[in-house]
């Protein structure tokens, strides 16, 4: 086996144009001392697993570690200086944070125990508050699918969830991955009834006591 | 103690990942495993919902933990989670309602609230642990009828079995998986990647970055001579196995490698039918004599 090197890898060109341009945006921006939110690293360090990020080194394990800080704008080193900074309009509308796909190798690796995988679910959850969310990836929308049929029911259906997350943002892409899915179909690996809990009242009782926190 | 087996939902074993429970029962049948599914299990809270609500996300982890409590007859009850993202959600619940008393005294409430209670004695455990842990090694060399005969096996963690929460192997170097190999009469392959991201659901969202995570897997399993690769994750293997035309597509220099679930190497030795196994389910087809007939003939 020949090893072909990074170069060969072909990327969906779709992607890579939203990408520069935002990259492009972003790194052509200077900024102001006055314009920067001196609270946010408060904010984010008061949400649970985030309390360490004042130890921060900049040594830059987590973003060598990272298997997605090659298509990050800012990798998870720069994310945790710029979240300290008070970069909070850049931190929370860039890809960085839904494109950190939580395989943990960064919180393992830390040397100074930052739950950086912690870091960046507030660091969603945040902007989704603060309606600063990339609206053009398919990420968030996935994650919202996802959260609601499990809400609802208890249990999820991975086709259904993934299905209508295509068709609320790209429509074209059910036609390309139907035969995928009939091919899952077939070998009996795709369910098209959702699943439900028995007990749904209980379930629905807890996280409304549990309440929207963080 | 007694097992509780949670199948888990998403990315999983009445969908995607059937063929794993299938052939983990049939294994635990084997090996004579008592155990009993957690009855009304609810979603883990996987790591999609905790990107919305995270307070909400451990409420529905806690109810299962709470379950399991409630439904155990002897002893402290453990949780048999085969899929790794609710083997790690469950266990980050359990360690983050006990560290943080923000989290645990509102969802000791809630639960309370619902007429459950969670005291913390519940374990969270996977199931290569409990065979080799708990079963151990011994036993399963023992069952072994149908050995390996060398065949070349890649192990393939991912990354949610092995860190940050769980204790039984090491984060950056396990060995669990290849010391069951050798068991089973194979030949665990040394590669670098074992613990590396598989690109989870970003295969269904941003297809470029996952299809991209998953070529670097199969490439490097295959530049260091595996016949077979084996993981313990459900959606690691739809990812690995079923975007594998797409991926040779895409980059090419991919040669179609089957993508097996352990528990279906180990019953393959244990000589239990294909059928059981659910091999049938396979995008790949995997077929013992003729990889060792083209490895022989490589030779």
């Amino acid at each position: 086996m020949v090893w072909k090197g990074w170069s060969n890898i072909k990327y969906s060109d779709k992607f890579d144009s939203v990408f520069t341009a935002k990259m492009w945006k972003g790194w052509k921006k200077a900024k102001f001392e006055e314009e920067l939110d001196p609270n946010f690293a408060e904010k984010i360090a008061q949400m649970p697993g985030c309390d360490r990020i004042y130890n921060c080194i900049q040594c830059g394990t987590c973003s060598g570690t990272c298997p997605m800080s090659v298509y990050m704008e800012y990798a998870p080193r720069k994310i945790i200086g710029m979240i300290r900074a008070g970069f909070k309009g850049e931190v929370l509308s860039s890809y960085t944070t839904w494109l950190c796909a939580s395989c943990y190798s960064c919180t393992a690796r830390c040397p100074k125990g930052i739950k950086i995988t912690d870091v960046m679910y507030a660091l969603k959850r945040f902007a989704i508050k603060e309606k600063m969310a990339p609206s053009k990836l398919p990420i968030p929308v996935l994650a919202n699918e996802f959260f609601e049929t499990v809400q609802k029911y208890g249990r999820n259906n991975e086709g259904m969830v993934v299905m209508k997350m295509y068709f609320k943002t790209n429509p074209t892409l059910p036609i390309r991955n139907l035969i995928m899915g009939i091919k899952l179909f077939i070998r009996g690996r795709m369910d098209v009834i959702q699943d439900k809990i028995v007990n749904r009242a209980q379930l629905h009782k807890i996280l409304k006591s549990v309440g929207s926190g963080h | 103690m007694s097992y509780l087996y949670y199948p888990g939902c998403c990315c999983s074993m009445k969908a995607t990942g059937k063929a794993y429970e299938e052939s983990l029962q049939a294994v635990f049948n084997e090996l004579n495993v008592a155990r009993e599914e957690l009855k009304d299990w609810n979603c883990c809270g996987a790591t999609m919902y905790m990107a919305i609500d995270e307070m909400q996300a451990f409420g529905m982890a806690s109810r299962n933990l709470a379950l399991a409590e409630k439904q155990a007859t002897d002893g402290d009850p453990q949780i048999v989670a085969p899929c790794s993202a609710c083997y790690l959600v469950m266990n980050k619940t359990k360690k983050y309602m006990d560290e943080y008393p923000d989290i645990g005294k509102p969802i000791n409430a809630a639960l309370k609230d619902a007429g459950l209670e969670f005291k913390g004695t519940t374990k969270v455990r996977h199931p290569l642990d409990i065979i080799v842990n708990d079963i151990g090694l011994d036993k399963v060399r023992a069952l072994v009828k149908k050995p390996l005969d060398g065949l070349r096996v890649a192990s393939y963690y991912g990354c949610l079995m092995v860190r940050p929460y769980s204790e039984f192997d090491d984060a950056s170097h396990p060995t669990t998986m290849d010391n069951l190999v050798e068991a089973l009469g194979g030949e665990p392959v040394n590669w670098p990647l074992k613990t590396r991201c598989c690109g989870g659901s970003m295969t269904g969202t941003v297809e470029g970055v996952g299809l991209r995570l998953s070529y670097l897997l199969l490439n490097e399993a295959q530049r260091r001579g595996a016949d077979v690769m084996i993981t313990a994750c459900p959606f690691c293997q739809t990812n690995l196995e079923c975007f594998q035309k797409r991926i040779d597509r895409s980059v090419g220099g991919i040669t179609q490698m089957p993508i097996l679930f352990f528990t279906q190497l180990m019953g393959s030795a244990f000589g239990i039918s294909d059928r059981k196994l659910g091999f049938h389910r396979l995008f790949v087809p995997f077929n013992r004599d003729k990889i060792r007939h083209h490895a022989e003939a490589a030779k």
